[in-house]
C-alpha cells in the first residue's frame, strides 16, 4: 500500500486572522512599527533643534497639529500595549532561582511596572510637568 | 447518567479514494462525563469502523490523541463534551500532513527530535562502580518542568512559525534540548547548539507563545526557547569580548 499524505494549504497572508491569540500577537509586532515611527519623530526633533530656534519652533507647531496629536495618541496606545505584553511574558524568559524554587513570576512583572512608574515620574519631573 | 446527542463533524481522508479531505457528520448519543475521544470511540465501535485516529492511554499521558477540536489543538482525552456545544468539529492536528482521517504524519517531528540529541551526554565517562550521579532539589527544579513533555505535538499545531517555515525545529524538540542543557549531569550543550542555534532553531521563533498556551502539561516551550535565545546571545558576546575563554 503506497502512502499519499495530504498537505493542507497554509493561508500565508491571512493566518493571523483565524484566532484571537494570533491577532494579539500581530498587534504586538505592529506596535514596534509605531514605536519606530515615533522614534523618527524624536530624531527629527533633535535635528530641528540643532538648526536653531526658528526650526525648533516650527517643529513644535507641527507637533500641535491634529494629525500629529492623533498619531501620538495611537502611538501611545500601541506603545503601552507593546510594553505590557513584554512585561507580562518576562518571567518566561527570566527565571530567577530562589532557594529550591524560583522567584514568583508575578513579582518579576510587578517589578517591571514599578520601574516603569518610577522612570516615568522622574521624566515628568525633569520635563517640569510635575 | 444523562445522554446528550452530539453532532461530530470529522475531517475524513482516505488516501486510496480521496484527492482531498472531506467532512463527515456523525450523530452520537453521548454521556455527560464523556470526552471527545469517547465519542470517537463510539463512532468507531457503532457507526463507522473505518474511522482512523490515534489513541492509547485515555489519561493525558501518552500524547497520541491530539486533534484540532473546534479549531484548537487539544488532547481528545482531555476535551470534555460538557465544555463544548452540541456540534463539535474534529480535524487532524494542523501543520502536519494527513496520513488518513485524524492520523497525521509525524516523521518530520521524529527526525527533528533526534537532531537535538534529547538524552544525557555526560561531561565525562563515569564507571558504574563510582556510584550514582547526585542532584540537589534545586538542580532538579531547574529542568523538571521540561521533562513533562509527552510529545503530543499540540505545540506544533498551534505554532504559526512552524506553519509558515516547516524547517523550524519547533517548540517541543527545542524545549527538550533545553531540558538536557539544564541538567547538571549533562555536558552536551555545545553539541546541541549546532542545531538549537542554527537558522532552523530558536531564532525562527518570534515568541507568539501559542505553544505554551495549548500545552496540556504546562511545559512552557515558549519560555524554554526564550531562555535559550538569551543563553546563545550571552555566548555570542562572550566569544567576542573575552576571546581567551574560547581556548
Amino acid at each position: 500500500m503506497s502512502r499519499k499524505p495530504y498537505v493542507r494549504p497554509v493561508a500565508r497572508t491571512t493566518w493571523w486572522l483565524s484566532k484571537g491569540r494570533y491577532v494579539r500577537y500581530m498587534a504586538r509586532e505592529v506596535s514596534s512599527l509605531l514605536i519606530a515611527i515615533y522614534l523618527m519623530v524624536l530624531i527629527i526633533g533633535l535635528m530641528r533643534l540643532s538648526q536653531g530656534p526658528a526650526a525648533w519652533q516650527e517643529y513644535m507647531e507641527s507637533l500641535a497639529s491634529p494629525v500629529a496629536v492623533l498619531f501620538h495618541l495611537i502611538a501611545f496606545g500601541f506603545t503601552t500595549y507593546h510594553a505590557t505584553c513584554w512585561f507580562n511574558v518576562t518571567p518566561k524568559a527570566m527565571r530567577i532561582p530562589s532557594g529550591d524554587d524560583f522567584v514568583p513570576g508575578r513579582l518579576i512583572i510587578l517589578a517591571h511596572y514599578a520601574i516603569w512608574g518610577v522612570v516615568s515620574l522622574i521624566i515628568l519631573v525633569i520635563a517640569g510637568v510635575l | 447518567m444523562s445522554l446528550r446527542q452530539i453532532e461530530l463533524e470529522v475531517l475524513r481522508y482516505d488516501p486510496e479514494q480521496d484527492d482531498e479531505p472531506r467532512f463527515q457528520k456523525y450523530s452520537v448519543p453521548c454521556q455527560e462525563e464523556w470526552v471527545v475521544l469517547d465519542a470517537l470511540n463510539y463512532v468507531k465501535d457503532n457507526l463507522d469502523g473505518s474511522l482512523s485516529y490515534r489513541w492509547s492511554c485515555h489519561m493525558a499521558v501518552c500524547g497520541s490523541c491530539g486533534m484540532m477540536i473546534d479549531g484548537e489543538p487539544t488532547l481528545s482525552c482531555k476535551a470534555f463534551l460538557r465544555d463544548y456545544g452540541s456540534k463539535i468539529r474534529v480535524e487532524p492536528l494542523a501543520n502536519f500532513p494527513i496520513e488518513r482521517d485524524l492520523v497525521v504524519v509525524l516523521d518530520d517531528f521524529m527526525s527533528k527530535l533526534k537532531r537535538v540529541k534529547p538524552y544525557l551526554i555526560p561531561k565525562q565517562h563515569k564507571p558504574i562502580a563510582d556510584g550514582e550521579y547526585r542532584q540537589t532539589p534545586r538542580q532538579l527544579k531547574l529542568y523538571k518542568q521540561y521533562t513533562l513533555c509527552i510529545n503530543c505535538t499540540l505545540c506544533y499545531a498551534a505554532c504559526p512559525q512552524f506553519a509558515l517555515i516547516p524547517d523550524f525545529i519547533g517548540p517541543a524538540a527545542l524545549a527538550l534540548a533545553h531540558r538536557y542543557n539544564l541538567d547538571s549531569r549533562d555536558g552536551g550543550r555545545a553539541e546541541r547548539q549546532e542545531e538549537v542555534a542554527s537558522h532552523e532553531g530558536i531564532w525562527e521563533c518570534s515568541f507568539v507563545g501559542a505553544c505554551s498556551e495549548v500545552c496540556p502539561k504546562s511545559v512552557d516551550p515558549a519560555g524554554a526557547i526564550q531562555q535559550m535565545k538569551i543563553a546563545s546571545t550571552v555566548d555570542w558576546y562572550l566569544e567576542r569580548l573575552m576571546p581567551w575563554r574560547n581556548k
